[in-house]
C-alpha cells in the first residue's frame, strides 16, 4: 500500500435516530486498487459510502482525502476527486447523453451551452474508458446498462479519481457486468486512481476486487485479500453464522399431469400501446418451478401484471387449473388459487403506514371476516404464525411494516402469499435487494411450496437463483421466449446470449 | 402523540396572532379571551349554543374524513348537504300528520342521507369509470346541484308563495331541543342531533377499525396500487367511500331542517360544507379529533358574538382562517393523501 492512501475513513460512526448505521469503521482506499465493500442489507455499506462522498457527515471520526480532511458536502467530495454512482440513476430522460453528462458543469460559449464541446468531451471520455455510447441519443431511449454508463461518464467528466459504485451490476446482463468490471479494473490501474464497489454478488466481488471488506451491523468484521477467501467465507462473515442456501434437489422430478398455469399466446401492451409481451406460450405443472430469465424491461413486469389480473391482455389467454381467467379480476383469480409476489413490494405488496398484520391481511380479508366484521384478534394470531414461519424479525404483528428492513418486509409479503390457499404462485424478483438470511428463508419456502404441489412461475434477474430453484428456465427477450433450458444445461454464457438477443432457439413458441 | 403536534401548533399560532390583533385594536388580550370564555363555556346558554354550532361542523368534518381515509377529497359537501336538506324537508312535510315520531324521523333523516349519498356517489362513479378527478367532479356537481335546488325551491314548485323556503315539516319529524331535557342549557338552539353527531363519530371509528369494508377503504386510501394488487376493487371502494361521505353530508342538511329551522330555506348552509374540510384537517381525520375540532370551531363561532362589543367580530373569522392555514401547513401529508 502506498504511504498516503487516496482516501481514508478513521473511526467513523453515523446514527439515524436510534439506529446506529455505522460504528467506528476504519477504511483506507489505496491508489491503484479495487476495493469491495460487502454486507447484508442495512449493514451500513451505503451509509459508509455516502460519508466518503460527502453526502452524510459522520457523527464522529474523520474522512481524509489525499491526506486532507474532507468537508461533509457533496461538492467538496467532487472537488476532491470522489465520484459516486448511485444505485438509483439520477438522469433527465428528455435530454441527450451529452447534455446529461455535462449537466451542472456545462461548457459555455457566452450565455449558451456549447453542445459541440460537450459532445466531444463525452466521445473522448467514452473512448478513453471503453464506455461505448452515442452522445446524441436521448436517455429515455437507453437500456438500463447504457444509462449506467451515462452515470459513470457524469462522474468521470467531473474529474473523478476515486470511483464509488453502489451495487453496480444489480441491473446488468452477465455480459454488461463483465464489461463494467473490465472498465473498473482499467480505471483503478491508472496512476492515482482507485475504485470502491459496493455489492452483494460475491462471485463478482471475488473476481474484481483486490481487497474485500465485510460489514455487519455497522461494524467492519473482516478484511480479505483476493485469492485468500471464498464466497462461502464471505457469506458467513456477512451473516455472522454459517449459511447454506437451499437448492432444488435433483431427482424429485416434477409431477406428471396437466399444467396448473398456462399462458396461451399471451400478448400484453404497455400503457403507451407498444407490445411488451408478444405471444407467450408456457405451462407450469404442479410441483414444478419454471424460471423466467431476462434483462429487466423485456416484458417481465407486464407479464406479471397480466397474470395477476392488473392488466388486460391484448390477445391470448391465461388458464388457471384448466379455467380461462383472462377476463376475471384480481380477487376472482385469488379465489381460484392464484398467489402473486409482486416485484415492487413497497408499491404493490405492502401497506406502508399500517401494521405488519394489516399488510398480512391484504387480499386475504375473507379469512378473518364474519358478517362484515373484521376480526383483528384472529388476524393478529395468523400474522404472528406467518411471521414465525418466515422468521420475520419484528416486535410483533402490530409493528408498523415501514419499520422493518427490506428483507423482513419481503418475508411478510412471501408469508402472506405462500400462506394463502393457492395452486399457482407467481414470484417476481422475490429476493431482490434482500439479505442472505431472508433469501435463505424465501428459497426454503418456495421449495416447500413446490414439494406441496404448487405450480410456481419464478421471474428473476439472478441466474444463480434460477439455477438453484428452477426445473426449467425460459429466457424472455423483447416480450418473446427466445430460449429454454433445464437448470443443468443453463450456463451463464448460454442464458446470456439469449438474454441479449444474440441467439435464439428457433422454435416457434410464439403462437 | 405525534398526531397532536399539528393541531396543538395550529392553536398556539392562532392564540399568538389573536393576541397581536387584539393589541392592535387597543384592547387587552386576556380581557377579550375571558369575555369569549364567559360567553361560550361560561353559562348554560353559551354551552348550548356551542353545541348547536358544533353539531353540523362535526358531521361535515366526519363526511370529509370518511372520503379522505379512502384517499379521496370530497369537497362537494355543500351540494350534498343542500340536496340532503331539501329531500329531508320534502319527505318531512309530505308525511301524514299522524305518523309516529320514530317512523317520521327515520323517513325524513333517511331521505336526507340517501340524497346526499347519491350526490356523493356521482363523482365517485365518474372517477371509477372514467378517471375524472373527484375534486373537479365534486366542485362542478356543487354548481349543478345548487342550481337545481334554486330552480326547485321557487314559488309554484316546492317553495311557499312569495318565499325561498318550503312549508314546515310535521311536528313528529322534528328533532327535540336539548334544553327540553336539560333546562340548564337555557333556550339555546342545540338539539338532540348533537348526540347523533357523536353516534356517527363512533360509527365511523367502528367502521374503519372493525369492518372489512373499513379496512379496504383505508388500504386503498394509503396504497392504491397495493390494494388493487391485493384484490381490492378500486371502483367499488371509490363509489362506496364517496356515497358514505355524501350520506353523512346529507345528515348535516337533515340536522338543519329537523333540528333547527323545521323547513328548507335556500342558502341556509353558509359554507358549512367547506368548514368541514378544516374540521377534518384539524381533527387529523380521527373521529374523536373531529369532535374536538368541531367544538373548538363552534366555540370560536359563538365566541365571535360574545366579543362583538369589545373587538370587531371579524377578528374571529381571521382566527379561524389562521387555524386552518396553520393546520394545513403542519399536516401537508394529509392533503397529499387526499389529492393523489
Amino acid at each position: 500500500m502506498s504511504p498516503t492512501p487516496l482516501a481514508s475513513l478513521r473511526a467513523v460512526s453515523k446514527s439515524f435516530g436510534e439506529t446506529r448505521a455505522v460504528q467506528g469503521v476504519d477504511l483506507d482506499v489505496a491508489s491503484g486498487e479495487v476495493l469491495a465493500v460487502v454486507g447484508e442489507n442495512g449493514a451500513g455499506k451505503s451509509t459508509l459510502m455516502r460519508m466518503l462522498a460527502g453526502i452524510h457527515a459522520p457523527d464522529s471520526g474523520q474522512v481524509d482525502v489525499a491526506g486532507r480532511p474532507l468537508a461533509p458536502r457533496p461538492a467538496a467530495a467532487i472537488a476532491a476527486g470522489i465520484g459516486m454512482v448511485h444505485q438509483h440513476f439520477m438522469l433527465v430522460g428528455r435530454l441527450s447523453v451529452a447534455e446529461n453528462v455535462v449537466l451542472g458543469e456545462e461548457p459555455r460559449r457566452g450565455f449558451f451551452l456549447d453542445l459541440g464541446r460537450a459532445r466531444a468531451a463525452v466521445r473522448e471520455l467514452s473512448r478513453e474508458h471503453g464506455l461505448a455510447i452515442d452522445p446524441d441519443r436521448l436517455v429515455d431511449d437507453l437500456s438500463v446498462g447504457e444509462r449506467q454508463r451515462v452515470e459513470i461518464l457524469k462522474v468521470l467528466y467531473r474529474g473523478t479519481r476515486l470511483l464509488v459504485l453502489d451495487e453496480p451490476t444489480a441491473v446488468l446482463t452477465p455480459d454488461e457486468s463483465r464489461r463494467l468490471i473490465t472498465m473498473a479494473r482499467a480505471f483503478a490501474a491508472r496512476e492515482g486512481h482507485a475504485v470502491v464497489i459496493v455489492s452483494h454478488k460475491l462471485d463478482e466481488v471475488l473476481s474484481v476486487a483486490d481487497r474485500i471488506v465485510v460489514l455487519r451491523r455497522g461494524c467492519k468484521v473482516s478484511t480479505a485479500l483476493r485469492g485468500a477467501t471464498t464466497a462461502e467465507e464471505l457469506a458467513d462473515a456477512m451473516v455472522g453464522r454459517h449459511v447454506e442456501l437451499p437448492r432444488r434437489t435433483a431427482g424429485d422430478a416434477p409431477r406428471e399431469g396437466s399444467a396448473l398455469l398456462e399462458l396461451r399466446g399471451l400478448k400484453v401492451r404497455r400503457d403507451d400501446g407498444t407490445i411488451a409481451v408478444d405471444g407467450i406460450c408456457l405451462g407450469v405443472r404442479g410441483g414444478e418451478i419454471v424460471g423466467v430469465a431476462g434483462v429487466e424491461g423485456n416484458g417481465q413486469a407486464e407479464l406479471v401484471s397480466a397474470v395477476a389480473g392488473l392488466a388486460r391482455p391484448a390477445a391470448g389467454s391465461i388458464v388457471l387449473s384448466g379455467r380461462d381467467v383472462s377476463r376475471l379480476d384480481v380477487a376472482e383469480r385469488q379465489a381460484l388459487g392464484l398467489a402473486v409476489i409482486h416485484e415492487d413490494r413497497q408499491l404493490r405488496g405492502l401497506l406502508l403506514g399500517l401494521s405488519v398484520a394489516e399488510s398480512f391481511a391484504l387480499g386475504r380479508t375473507s379469512e378473518w371476516t364474519r358478517r362484515g366484521l373484521f376480526d383483528r384478534g384472529r388476524l393478529a394470531a395468523s400474522a404472528a404464525a406467518g411471521m414465525k414461519r418466515f422468521d420475520v424479525r419484528a416486535d410483533g404483528p402490530t409493528t408498523p411494516v415501514a419499520a422493518l428492513s427490506g428483507g423482513n418486509q419481503q418475508k411478510v409479503v412471501c408469508a402472506r402469499e405462500v400462506g394463502r390457499q393457492h395452486v399457482v404462485l407467481v414470484a417476481a424478483q422475490p429476493t431482490r435487494g434482500v439479505d442472505i438470511g431472508a433469501i435463505e428463508v424465501i428459497y426454503r419456502e418456495l421449495l416447500a411450496d413446490r414439494a406441496r404441489g404448487a405450480a410456481i412461475l419464478l421471474i428473476s434477474a439472478d441466474l444463480g437463483e434460477l439455477r438453484a430453484l428452477c426445473d426449467r428456465i425460459l429466457v424472455l427477450y423483447r416480450g418473446r421466449i427466445v430460449g429454454e433450458a433445464t437448470a443443468q444445461e443453463a450456463s451463464d454464457e448460454r442464458l446470456g446470449r439469449w438474454m441479449t438477443g444474440a441467439e435464439s432457439v428457433g422454435e416457434a413458441r410464439d403462437a | 402523540m405525534r398526531e397532536l403536534v399539528a393541531p396543538a401548533l395550529a392553536i398556539a399560532v392562532c392564540v399568538l396572532v389573536g393576541n397581536l390583533l387584539i393589541l392592535a385594536v387597543g384592547q387587552q388580550p386576556l380581557e377579550v379571551w375571558s369575555v369569549l370564555a364567559a360567553g361560550t363555556w361560561g353559562n348554560g346558554y353559551g354551552i348550548g349554543q356551542v353545541l348547536f354550532k358544533a353539531t353540523p361542523l362535526a358531521l361535515a368534518g366526519l363526511s370529509v374524513a370518511i372520503a379522505l381515509n379512502a384517499g379521496l377529497f370530497n369537497i362537494g359537501a355543500e351540494g350534498q348537504l343542500s340536496l340532503g336538506a331539501l329531500a329531508t324537508a320534502v319527505v318531512g312535510l309530505a308525511l301524514p300528520r299522524s305518523t309516529p315520531w320514530p317512523l317520521a324521523l327515520f323517513a325524513a333523516i333517511g331521505a336526507g342521507v340517501i340524497a346526499g349519498a347519491v350526490v356523493g356517489a356521482i363523482p365517485g362513479v365518474l372517477k371509477a369509470r372514467f378517471g375524472a378527478h373527484e375534486v373537479i367532479g365534486t366542485i362542478m356537481l356543487n354548481f349543478i346541484v345548487l342550481a337545481l335546488i334554486n330552480w326547485l325551491v321557487a314559488p309554484g314548485r316546492l317553495a311557499q308563495p312569495e318565499s325561498q323556503s318550503t312549508a314546515p315539516v310535521i311536528a313528529a319529524a322534528t328533532i327535540p331541543r336539548l334544553s327540553s331535557f336539560v333546562p340548564a342549557l337555557g333556550g339555546s338552539a342545540a338539539s338532540l342531533a348533537a348526540l347523533l353527531a357523536v353516534a356517527v363519530a363512533w360509527l365511523t371509528h367502528f367502521g374503519f377499525r372493525r369492518t372489512t369494508l373499513g379496512y379496504e377503504l383505508v388500504a386503498f386510501g394509503l396504497r392504491p396500487a397495493a390494494a388493487e394488487a391485493g384484490g381490492i376493487r378500486a371502483g367499488r371502494v371509490i363509489v362506496v367511500a364517496m356515497a358514505l361521505s355524501g350520506g353523512v353530508a346529507g345528515l348535516v342538511g337533515a340536522n338543519n331542517v329537523l333540528g333547527y329551522k323545521h323547513y328548507f330555506e335556500a342558502g341556509f348552509s353558509g359554507g358549512i360544507g367547506f368548514m368541514g374540510l378544516a374540521v377534518a384537517l384539524l381533527g387529523r381525520n380521527h373521529p374523536l379529533g373531529i369532535l374536538l375540532a368541531a367544538l373548538l370551531f363552534g366555540t370560536l363561532s359563538q365566541g365571535a358574538l360574545a366579543i362583538n362589543g369589545v373587538v370587531p367580530k371579524e377578528l374571529i373569522d381571521v382566527l379561524q382562517a389562521i387555524v386552518i392555514l396553520a393546520v394545513v401547513a403542519a399536516s401537508s401529508d394529509v392533503l397529499r393523501r387526499g389529492t393523489r
